[in-house]
């Protein structure tokens, strides 16, 4: 079976089921299963050491797995080694190219690898490298090298690109733009698995994610419904204008809890926990001051679910 | 999307392939030190000893030969070790640390081509790097050319096969580029001594005579030496160059790692 008609089938861009790997008596991911759909980015979170890149590797067919099944567009990254990084662009972690090659040089190397590639003019283009083509990759930025990395991830015209880390060590005028160079990617079509510790960066980029912490996988949903898990999502603080019975608002379905804390309350909730909130009191002859709205992030899903005992 | 024959394939690897060849000839082109003391202090070392009165006088200690002609095979085997021992292991040792063989390693290219290409840059420099010499030794020193071409060339393509293989066993078991470096130059300096680039092997004791003949550079140059001098090297000789080839190629084969 061919890639093309692979990526045609309805089946996921990347699955992965009870993938095993260990290093000697080190298991570095223990029991990994997660399933991308086609143009989806796909956030691998968790934090140092907790298998994360490991997992990516074996998707690239760069290790293979002692245990488990990967597909990658319906392909094994390792019996079809070819096949498959015809198909997937990767930008890995902890990976240089010659100093002493030019930009131009480097990426009509790797244009040269692939059956279809991408017109390197415009792809350098759009990354903002047209005036670097003659410089050496000794003389780019940390932000160039990236642009670059991410170019050469492009320049076979992937269905699938793994982006490992690619945030890490950028500050954060160039994080924030290579937020913007990942979105242009999944504009192109092209399925996203994106390894990051930065819950930010996951909230910000990833139609869902998969926290992983040591080998496992310990949760896997959107990043919003991850974080609304952890306490109840939403918060609602305020100072009532008059007193009232708590049993008003605990009888809301949006309501999970009601604390008091000095003259503040606040209620824990989802949904339209504000309107539900603000409406009932007014119904009561109550209105509610300084109102201050706080929803909980996927950074506290990240800590919560993390937490070591 | 269109299928992909065989031949396609092929076609397209050779592509890549002459691509990989070409940013290593030009990497080795800009950071020349392969080219420095593999090429140029060699052919700077035959115009120094082709113009030393004294290495152009006929010794008895030497068999009857100058100093010129019992050094010139030596500096071939200088060539060949700088290529093999230096040039050639260190961007590999150095390619593998910075993790730009693991970045091939996800793409359709191999990272094997990246080693194929190192031994054809370092091979074409150090065959330029004997030519020099040769041809200056013979054209404006008179030397003789020599007298068994067939043995000549042997001696030549087993000594590099033997240095070559030396010199991937470096980039195998190196951790880093500064080891592979530390390693070629700590291997150089014994091995050109047992060649005779100090004190020509027919001044050695016998001890010393007994292991240079066992030695790669040793029983390089005087196999080159006996070429040059009319007969085919002897197997004991060839069959030296031979074993190290064989026991080194298979250690570099054994473990070398991409990352």
């Amino acid at each position: 079976m061919s890639a093309g008609c692979a990526a045609r089938s309805g089946g996921p861009a990347v699955e992965v089921s009870h993938l095993r790997k260990a290093y000697g008596d080190t298991v570095a991911v223990d029991d990994v299963s997660l399933s991308v759909a086609h143009g989806e980015i796909f956030g691998i979170l968790g934090p140092n050491g907790a298998g994360k890149t490991t997992t990516v590797e074996c998707v690239l067919g760069l290790r293979p797995p002692d245990a488990g099944v990967i597909r990658v567009l319906g392909l094994d990254p390792v019996a079809d080694r070819d096949g498959v990084r015809q198909v997937v662009g990767a930008q890995l972690q902890a990976s240089a190219l010659p100093d002493k090659l030019r930009v131009a040089e480097i990426i009509d190397l790797y244009r040269s690898f692939y059956r279809q590639p991408a017109d390197a003019g415009e792809l350098v283009g759009a990354l903002g490298l047209g005036a670097k083509r003659h410089a050496y990759y000794r003389s780019l930025s940390g932000g160039q090298r990236q642009r670059l990395s991410v170019v050469l991830a492009l320049i076979g015209q992937p269905k699938v690109a793994v982006l490992d880390e690619m945030t890490t060590g950028l500050d954060p005028q160039a994080r924030r733009e290579t937020w913007a160079l990942i979105e242009k990617v999944r504009d192109r079509d092209v399925t996203i698995l994106l390894v990051t510790h930065f819950m930010e960066e996951a909230q910000r980029l990833c139609d869902r994610v998969a926290l992983i912490d040591r080998g496992r996988v310990v949760a896997l949903d959107t990043p919003a419904r991850l974080a609304a898990q952890t306490r109840g999502g939403k918060q609602v603080r305020f100072v009532p204008s008059a007193p009232f019975d708590d049993g008003i608002l605990t009888a809301l379905p949006e309501v999970t809890g009601v604390e008091r804390n000095g003259s503040h309350v606040l209620v824990i909730g989802s949904g339209q926990l504000v309107n539900a909130v603000i409406l009932t009191l007014a119904g009561a002859g109550v209105t509610a001051l300084d109102v201050e709205l706080d929803s909980s992030t996927l950074e506290d899903a990240f800590m919560k679910l993390t937490a070591r005992q | 999307m269109t299928s992909h024959r065989p031949a396609e394939r092929w076609q397209q690897a050779q592509a890549s392939f002459g691509k990989v060849l070409l940013n290593e000839a030009r990497l080795a082109w800009r950071t020349p030190r392969g080219l420095i003391f593999g090429v140029g202090l060699p052919a700077v070392l035959v115009v120094i000893f082709g113009e030393l009165p004294k290495d152009q006088v006929r010794k008895s200690s030497l068999g009857g030969l100058t100093r010129f002609s019992v050094e010139l095979p030596v500096l071939i085997a200088f060539v060949i070790a700088i290529m093999a021992l230096y040039s050639l292991p260190v961007p590999l040792a150095s390619y593998r640390e910075q993790g730009i063989l693991r970045r091939l390693a996800a793409t359709p290219a191999r990272p094997s081509w990246v080693l194929a290409a190192q031994v054809v840059v370092n091979l074409v420099f150090a065959l330029a790097g004997l030519l020099i010499v040769v041809v200056v030794g013979a054209a404006a020193f008179g030397a003789s050319a020599p007298d068994s071409l067939g043995g000549f060339v042997v001696a030549i393509a087993l000594s590099v096969a033997a240095l070559f293989a030396i010199g991937l066993a470096i980039a195998a078991l190196a951790g880093s580029a500064a080891a592979a470096h530390g390693i070629g130059v700590a291997l150089l300096l014994p091995l050109m001594f047992f060649a005779g680039l100090w004190l020509p092997r027919q001044e050695m004791t016998a001890w010393l005579q007994h292991v240079s003949d066992y030695s790669p550079l040793g029983a390089a140059s005087q196999a080159m030496q006996v070429a040059i001098q009319g007969t085919f090297p002897a197997a004991a000789l060839l069959l030296t160059l031979a074993a190290y080839a064989a026991v080194f190629g298979f250690l570099a084969a054994r473990y070398f790692r991409w990352e």
